[in-house]
């Protein structure tokens, strides 16, 4: 056995044990944590996987956004009743049963390969060199899939939208309910003051060489949000009230300049969200990053929640 | 056995052990980490596919890849919206759970 594939069985069997612990623990908050870990666990199994980008898209969103999500809703829900009730053995040992088959199923599914594997790789590197780009996935996200991408931001909008709509009328157009720990001195409050500055230079490097290396505007954007929760947590600077206008151009300018670009194309390249020949990675770049200002500010509202007081 | 036939079983399992945790555990919270972690398995399954069709000096397909990341952040928007569910059904009844016939079930909304 290489060093290599030792790595790789323990990395599975550490993904294993971090992921059936969030199932198990008793305490939700145990569970979060174990979540986050695991998150961070499957992202190096991305790179084991050659999928460098999905690796810090998991790092950064499936393990550090939903974990700090999770982590406030789990603080809230503490003191809920109702929590102390267990499902019955013969439930649990039916659900036990289905999902060994459902495990079974994709297992067989993943021993017995097809002969000839379809691959989409030899046609995006093909035409890859037109739109002046590097990173392949760079070119699927902005190029061949651009109306994925471009719905995939219209998503993050609406489910913005979904959850302020949750909040009772009166407070609407009101201040999150993030929880704000403002203590002068403490250690939250330095690292408030020392990371802003470090992340901000990390997500714009993210952004720009997302073109040619693994990265990009979600990755980025991540980055800014993250930066942004952690100055607005420490009370360093207030949380806006989501009626701010200034805060609903931003959430929207990314789509829009894409939305932009893309009916452009319509004229100038004869296809909706295709570039003109020259011109596509100067666009691209442009759209990247009026995007990772967008997603950064959606993420960040996200995390912070419903508004609820005005 | 490969390191993208292993990871794909490690994904096989997580697919099972998600849908375990969706089914058997009442907390609306922990349904919501347990539907993550069903989800990040079926990724990886698919990060398997793209792995076995690497191709023109590429460690991956890149298309599934790109889809992968799209389905990561739509994956979170979804948990944000049940999240902020889930806690919107705290202020109104008090309680956390999805249980219909409980007995110490309060009088506002339909707990």
């Amino acid at each position: 056995m290489t060093i290599s594939s030792a790595f790789d069985v323990g990395l599975v069997v550490l993904i294993l044990a971090v992921g059936a612990a969030t199932i198990a623990m008793r305490e939700a908050f145990a569970a979060v944590i174990g979540y986050v870990v695991y998150g961070l666990l499957l992202a190096m199994a991305w790179v084991r996987l050659a999928a460098v980008d999905v690796a810090l898209t998991e790092a950064a969103i499936g393990g550090g956004m939903t974990g700090m999500l999770m982590l406030g809703a789990v603080a809230r829900l503490r003191l809920a009743e109702g929590n102390d009730i267990r499902t019955s053995l013969p439930v649990r040992l039916a659900a036990g049963v289905l999902c060994v088959l459902v495990t079974a199923g994709v297992a067989v599914a993943i021993l017995s390969p097809p002969k000839t594997i379809p691959t989409l790789a030899p046609m995006v590197m093909e035409n890859l060199a037109q739109s002046g780009l590097g990173n392949p996935v760079a070119g699927v996200l902005f190029v061949y899939r651009a109306l994925d991408t471009l719905l995939e931001k219209v998503v993050l909008i609406l489910a913005l939208l979904g959850v302020w709509s949750l909040a009772p009328d009166s407070v609407w157009g009101g201040i999150p309910g993030l929880r704000v720990y403002a203590r002068p001195g403490s250690t939250l409050t330095f690292l408030a003051q020392l990371l802003p500055p470090v992340g901000i230079v990390v997500a714009v490097y993210m952004c720009w060489v997302g073109a040619k290396e693994p990265g990009g505007a979600f990755q980025g954007g991540t980055v800014l949000a993250a930066m942004w929760l952690l100055v607005m947590i420490a009370g360093l600077t207030s949380v806006p009230s989501i009626g701010e206008r200034w805060l609903r151009r931003l959430l929207v300018v990314g789509p829009v300049i894409f939305l932009g670009i893309g009916l452009a194309g319509m004229v100038l390249a004869n296809a909706f969200l295709a570039y003109p020949p020259g011109y596509a990675k100067p666009l691209i770049v442009a759209v990247e990053v009026a995007l990772t200002l967008s997603i950064g500010a959606a993420l960040g509202l996200l995390a912070a929640g419903p508004p609820e007081r005005v | 056995m490969n390191a993208a036939t292993l990871f794909g079983l490690c994904g096989a399992v997580l697919v099972g052990l998600g849908l375990y945790g969706l089914v058997t555990n009442p907390e609306p919270l922990r349904k919501i980490l347990a539907f993550n972690l069903l989800g990040s398995g079926v990724f990886l399954v698919f990060g398997v596919v793209a792995r076995r069709a690497a191709a023109s000096g590429l460690g991956g397909d890149p298309v599934p890849q790109a889809m992968v990341i799209t389905a990561i952040v739509v994956a979170f928007a979804a948990t944000a919206m049940a999240i902020a569910l889930v806690l919107r059904l705290l202020q109104e009844t008090g309680r956390s759970t999805l249980s219909a016939d409980d007995p110490g079930g309060t009088d506002g909304g339909n707990s």
